[in-house]
């Protein structure tokens, strides 16, 4: 899932000057559940919105939305009538959504009031860990299900490095090595053989700098028979 | 002056019925609004009678190990410094709003919570949205 922290309430105030009918909109997945930009962080952001307007006599008309996937336009769309007569929307999901948004109303000025961080995961209430960089050439089954990329500060392949002290990163005693996880894994599993063979370099290429990233599923895409019985849909 | 005081059913509100029957005073500008359980506050609850001129918010919930409902108290203390944070970044001041654990046979801790938060609206002021009104 996409981790994410709501911005600090003031930048969210100055980002709102010079609008009057703004719309709190959140999102019901990813950010819901890393408590960032659920239905219940709309309410509360829209409140204290609120409280802000009265206080300074900002005269702000804010009104609240939650969709279920912020990031398909499909539930983006089914919101029309709330987006309709708003000058500002405060996106609160993740820049995905924020962006589809601005995709689908482009007379609205659409603004981020979340920081959207990675992709990870909960590791506790209110903990989340980033666990996945998208390097989009995995290599989890090489390394005991752990990933290197992005869980090694380095991004090392064959680690650990030498700032590995009593399985812990050197970048700070609270983050674990994951090269001593690595090895840990492939010990549990019986594969220490694994790390006998380094692994080559990687191809970085499906990653970010190649540019952005599309993928195009060939079975799911409509044909043109297909397109002309479903109807036009943008 | 408004002082909003929420009070959970099973510490706050046989508490703050024991201080009227031993006939204990508080300031009259002291509303109560009764809880099932202090969890059930919202910190959108908690904003919104600032918005309506409040000039002060408490809540009178169970002790801490010793809620009703088990953990409601820690949750509405996790609200109130939410909604703290909320005020002091707005400009409203935190000290605005107010978690008080009391038992329901703490009468006096009632009136003396109820008292503090008069006190401090005495000293920061009153809220602007409740002088407008």
């Amino acid at each position: 899932m996409i981790i994410g922290a709501q911005k600090p309430l003031k930048e969210i105030c100055s980002m709102l000057e010079g609008h009057q009918n703004i719309l709190v909109a959140g999102c019901r997945s990813c950010v819901a559940i890393c408590l960032a930009g659920g239905e219940k962080e709309v309410g509360v952001l829209a409140e204290s919105l609120r409280l802000h307007s009265d206080l300074h006599g900002k005269g702000w008309r804010i009104d609240e939305v939650t969709v279920e996937r912020q990031c398909e336009k499909e539930w983006v769309r089914g919101v029309s009538e709330k987006v309709g007569d708003k000058d500002a929307v405060l996106s609160i999901a993740c820049g995905v959504g924020a962006q589809t948004i601005q995709a689908l109303y482009p007379q609205v000025r659409v603004m981020p009031g979340l920081n959207t961080s990675n992709m990870g995961a909960p590791e506790e209430q209110g903990v989340f860990q980033e666990k996945c960089g998208g390097c989009g050439d995995c290599v989890l089954h090489l390394t005991g299900g752990i990933c290197p990329i992005v869980r090694c500060a380095k991004s090392l392949l064959n680690g650990p490095c030498g700032g590995s002290q009593n399985g812990k990163c050197e970048i700070s005693p609270d983050v674990p090595c994951a090269w001593d996880e690595i090895y840990q894994s492939l010990k549990r599993l019986g594969r220490l053989d694994m790390l006998d063979e380094p692994l080559p370099p990687k191809n970085w290429l499906p990653s970010r700098s190649g540019g952005p990233r599309k993928i195009v599923n060939d079975q799911a895409l409509f044909t043109i028979e297909e397109k002309a019985l479903r109807g036009k849909r943008e | 002056m408004k002082v909003i005081g929420f009070i959970c059913e099973h510490a706050g509100l046989p508490a703050a019925v024991l201080a009227g029957e031993r006939g204990m005073q508080y300031s009259p500008d002291v509303l109560l609004v009764r809880l099932p359980c202090s969890g059930r506050v919202d910190v959108v609850h908690l904003l919104r009678a600032f918005r309506d001129g409040a000039d002060a918010v408490f809540l009178a919930a169970c002790l801490e190990k010793n809620c009703h409902h088990l953990y409601g108290n820690l949750e509405a203390r996790k609200r109130v410094e939410q909604a703290k944070r909320i005020l002091d970044d707005l400009g409203l001041d935190g000290r605005r709003v107010e978690l008080f654990n009391l038992a329901s046979n703490q009468a006096f801790k009632f009136r003396d919570a109820a008292e503090e938060m008069v006190r401090r609206v005495e000293q920061i002021g009153p809220n602007p949205l409740g002088v407008k009104k």
